[in-house]
């Protein structure tokens, strides 16, 4: 904490992750708001669509590492999987809310409604409840160990379902033929929309990657806490040993975060 | 296969000898769908819709509240370990289960499906609407005695059963109660797709379960 340690690899990746979010997304932001045409319908309403369908792209990659760490937490109850699906939890959830909010947000002026019951804003919300149970079995699951385990049954099974919930509701909808009114930017959109789109699409997943790293040290930091703490409790020698483990889990967490 | 089955006759025998749930779930079933009529108007127009979603939502409740208690009582009486110890493996005990609780569920539907036609008149004892009754009730309990399992084992279990098994079993709700209503409102010809889709349901979340039983009984 007190003297500057020699910078090791895990934080050049953070160093490095976070000077490339801030250029990418700050010259993302610039296109969306200057370079990027207005659109001829929707006016400047349009222009939530670089932030929203990032938003709801790492929504669904959150959860497609969930299930990675998920699937690699049963396989090899290895520790690290589990930080791995916890942490991008987190984010996907995040995102996941902020998805339904700019979603909501451009839905009002453009169908004159908050929501539309259509197959993707259906199965979003699903999957934002499906984060929310994720943590839920977690909280009450009583005991860590036993945590990691039901939510990787439910990262597993979750995972897998949001596909099948989308499809069901697209047929569910297509028995029930409403206006179609999400298909309005189609395919062909000009390329210097296309171009800011896919400027923020990198930009935000390499804030996602940011707040991954970061993240999964705070989990891992969290990990050896909680470890170091039950070990401090068994130990006879009480006190001295537990001041002692806790001033080395901060000197390790300021310097290093490795597994 | 054997093994499974003395494990259905043991929850069967318990409850027949018990009595702890299946009557409340058939009451509960019951009530739910009399109060229909209070929260739709199911006397004249358009009431094959609200009818076919009314019924399942029935189902789905009174199935949730059987299905969350098959493991927690296992867990109160200290048999669950004793299940554990017995010389089967965690997908033998998940088979027991799942098959005893679509029992549980299809009871239930014997007894609510003609009290349904009786109150409200509309042709819920079609033999299509028995089939998908019975398809209906083992997607439930499939994903049902994973949750179960789930819950058992967790703090607040009867708050958490919903919140894990409502979002999940989405695919199935839709499907059911739009194979209902069309049965109710024609002969149920454009219903065959949503059978085939049920089905395939079906089979994706009972294996998921199976599969994933064993992660959750591991203690």
């Amino acid at each position: 904490m007190m003297q500057r340690k020699p910078a090791n690899r895990s934080d050049m990746l953070v160093t490095g992750l976070g000077v490339l979010a801030v250029v990418v997304l700050t010259l993302g932001i610039f296109m969306a708001f200057v370079y990027a045409p207005t659109d001829r319908d929707q006016g400047d309403a349009q222009r939530i669509f670089y932030v929203h369908v990032p938003m709801a792209w790492l929504a669904y990659l959150a959860m497609g590492v969930v299930f990675i760490g998920s699937v690699g937490y049963m396989w090899k109850r290895s520790a690290r999987m589990d930080r791995l699906a916890r942490s991008s939890a987190e984010l996907g959830f995040l995102f996941t809310t902020l998805v339904l909010i700019t979603g909501s947000i451009w839905g009002r002026p453009i169908w004159n409604a908050w929501w539309q019951w259509e197959a993707r804003l259906t199965t979003t919300l699903i999957l934002w409840f499906i984060f929310i149970g994720y943590f839920m079995v977690r909280a009450y699951a009583g005991d860590a160990e036993r945590g990691a385990r039901y939510a990787a049954v439910l990262g597993i099974i979750g995972a897998i379902d949001v596909p099948i919930i989308h499809q069901s509701v697209k047929w569910w909808r297509t028995l029930h033929p409403e206006p179609i009114v999400l298909d309005t930017a189609g395919p062909n959109l000009p390329d210097s929309m296309l171009v800011t789109l896919l400027v923020c699409l990198a930009g935000f997943t390499l804030l996602y990657a940011f707040l991954m790293v970061l993240k999964m040290q705070i989990e891992w930091a969290r990990d050896v806490l909680a470890e170091r703490e039950l070990t401090a409790l068994l130990a006879p020698e009480g006190n001295q040993a537990e001041r002692r483990t806790v001033a080395t889990v901060s000197h390790k967490v300021s310097g290093a975060a490795e597994d | 296969m054997r093994r499974v089955w003395a494990l259905v006759w043991k929850d069967l025998l318990v409850e027949f000898r018990g009595r702890e749930f299946l009557g409340a779930m058939v009451v509960f079933a019951l009530i739910t769908i009399v109060t229909l009529n209070f929260a739709f108007d199911l006397s004249r127009g358009d009431r094959e819709a609200p009818g076919a979603g009314g019924l399942w939502i029935a189902f789905l409740f009174a199935g949730m509240l059987g299905l969350g208690r098959s493991l927690a009582v296992e867990r109160d009486r200290g048999t669950l370990e004793g299940l554990m110890l017995c010389p089967v493996d965690a997908g033998t005990i998940f088979l027991g289960k799942f098959i005893s609780n679509v029992m549980f569920i299809v009871i239930v539907q014997a007894v609510s499906l003609p009290v349904f036609y009786g109150l409200y008149n509309l042709p819920s004892l079609r033999p299509m609407v028995l089939l998908i009754a019975v398809i209906g009730a083992i997607g439930f309990a499939g994903l049902g005695t994973l949750f179960s399992a789930v819950a058992a084992s967790s703090r607040a279990r009867e708050i958490l059963m919903p919140l894990l098994l409502f979002p999940l079993a989405i695919p199935l709700v839709i499907g059911t109660v739009q194979a209902t209503t069309l049965i109710f409102q024609g002969d149920g010809a454009d219903a065959w797709p949503w059978f085939n889709l049920l089905a395939a349901f079906d089979v994706i979340f009972v294996t998921l379960s199976y599969v994933l039983f064993d992660l959750v009984l591991e203690e």
